[in-house]
């Protein structure tokens, strides 16, 4: 059985159709992509999978129960954790209080410490870092700080919508590398990314998004290799 | 010199009131962008309980002001239920408007039901006055102050402090943030709300004490006045709010001291204007940068 399951799903996004019947699956342990072009609708998917947006129609199944209607502290409660587009880390807080936010929901002690020992040794940048305002860091560092910040909460699955966006090349790497260290300890991801050729080469499998819809799937080597593909995400 | 001292304890005292309502103010617009018009409004509702209680279930002073600060709370609650969160994602104008309609809502409903007079407050304690160096200090002026500091001193605690504090900080940055790490934004919104109007009605007993007298419209005027004082401190900072509070009753003594008691409120208007004009962001305003 798959660990989360989106069927059909369809969401308005204002007075748009931004989803339109969008189906798929991600089992336990992957790293799933979903590609695709500004305005594909992948964020939308994602914010709908945190329960910060409602479906018109169609259905999010994790771990056999439907999440589509329940609120996002719930999901997150259920183990979904998601870095969203942009970073949004909390200003005018620092970085260790930005984590904190992150285990807002747990209540041991011994555990939240833990996750911070954790989150530390995936980026120790934010170790040196965490007295400072979060807004003074870098983008690179920022993009760490939210990714640091998901994981606080112990998530069974993260979301990452477009990591590497806006972020110097070298950070991309990183970024790149860290997702898969992540899916290595027991983190299954799904990975929204306009940085297509990056994203598939670490992915188990693919989806590839056109104006609400799934155009092609296959694993993330098949999706690389299709020609459709190179040509209108990978450049030819 | 002596008069000197004498404004300024005369100034704190009433800054200390302002200081306490434009709280309502700033945390209220820190956290949904709503300037609550019917703040002023939750203090007369204080007044008002302090009032009856202490009239007619011989309430002291102490059992008046935090039943006052809980019934207060539970009608900024009720407030935002009903009135602005069915507007959380409509235009902003919208739930300012509605707020203004609240606000003459609780005024001529109270005035509906216990008439329009002016009332005399109850003595619940009764007036001493000290004398320091030819400086008038009243027992009643040290209450307030104290009182006002002591709350303020709480309410910073519950917002660096407390789980429900920092929730209340990452909500008024970032809602859909907030959100996504678990936060409930319905709760934390009307936590705000319970917060900032309980401190409303904290003051609305501490006024009647002050200044002996109460009626259904006392609210405007010092509402008015708060929500200038908390955007001189830079609306949406909770210290600035207080500074502001401070800074405003100061002003209003200081004019009337020097002859000009009819100019009064046109003085902290004017303080308004100049603020809004030479810095915007208030005091302790931010100018929010964000790094994209």
């Amino acid at each position: 059985m798959a660990m989360l399951e989106v069927k059909d799903l369809a969401v308005n996004y204002g007075v748009i159709n931004a989803v339109k019947g969008v189906s798929f699956k991600i089992n336990e342990g992957e790293i799933v992509s979903l590609i695709g072009a500004n305005g594909a609708g992948k964020t939308t998917i994602l914010k709908t999978i945190s329960g910060l947006l409602k479906p018109v129609s169609g259905t999010v199944t994790y771990e056999g129960k439907e999440i589509q209607k329940q609120n996002a502290p719930k999901i997150v409660a259920a183990g979904i954790s998601q870095v969203p587009e942009g970073r949004h880390i909390f200003p005018g807080m620092t970085v260790r209080e930005n984590l904190q936010m992150g285990a807002f929901l747990q209540n041991d002690r011994m555990a939240i410490a833990g996750s911070f020992e954790t989150v530390y040794s995936r980026f120790p940048v934010l170790k040196e870092r965490l007295n400072q305002d979060a807004a003074t860091l870098s983008g690179g560092e920022q993009q760490m700080l939210a990714m640091g910040r998901a994981l606080m909460s112990r998530p069974k699955l993260l979301l990452l919508d477009e990591p590497s966006m806006g972020l110097a090349p070298i950070f991309i790497n990183e970024i790149f590398e860290i997702v898969k260290a992540i899916k290595d300890q027991g983190t299954t991801v799904l990975l929204i990314e306009q940085n297509a050729k990056k994203a598939l080469s670490i992915a188990d499998h693919g989806y590839v998004l056109a104006s609400g819809e799934v155009k092609l799937t296959g694993t993330g080597e098949e999706l690389l290799a299709n020609e459709n593909v190179q040509k209108a995400y990978l450049g030819g | 010199m002596t008069t000197l001292f004498q404004q300024l304890i005369n100034g704190l005292s009433l800054g200390s009131i302002y200081a306490l309502l434009a709280l309502g103010y700033t945390m209220v617009y820190g956290i949904i962008k709503l300037i609550n018009f019917a703040h002023g409004d939750i203090y007369m509702l204080g007044a008002f309980w302090g009032y009856y209680t202490i009239n007619f279930w011989h309430f002291n002073f102490l059992f008046a002001l935090l039943s006052a600060m809980i019934v207060c709370a539970a009608a900024g609650v009720v407030i935002e239920y009903f009135a602005y969160r069915p507007l959380r994602h409509a235009p902003r104008i919208t739930a300012l408007i509605t707020a203004i309609g609240v606000s003459y809502f609780l005024e001529n409903g109270m005035s509906y039901l216990y008439g329009a007079d002016t009332r005399d407050f109850p003595q619940v304690i009764k007036q001493v006055n000290f004398n320091f160096w030819g400086v008038r200090v009243s027992n009643i002026q040290i209450l307030i102050l104290a009182t006002a500091c002591l709350l303020m001193i709480l309410l910073q605690l519950i917002i660096k402090k407390t789980k429900m504090g920092r929730a209340m900080r990452a909500v008024s940055v970032d809602p859909d943030a907030a959100e996504l790490v678990g936060i409930n934004l319905n709760r934390t919104i009307s936590f705000t709300f319970a917060l900032g109007s309980s401190m409303a009605g904290a003051a609305g007993v501490l006024i009647g004490l002050y200044y002996n007298s109460i009626d259904p419209l006392m609210g405007m005027t010092p509402g008015i006045k708060a929500f200038v004082a908390a955007v001189v401190g830079g609306i949406g900072s909770v210290p600035g709010a207080s500074l502001g509070g401070f800074l405003i009753g100061l002003l209003e003594t200081a004019v009337q001291s020097v002859g000009l008691s009819a100019y009064k409120d046109a003085a902290v208007y004017l303080v308004l204007i100049i603020i809004l004009l030479v810095l915007p962001a208030g005091i302790f305003g931010k100018n929010v940068k964000e790094k994209v």
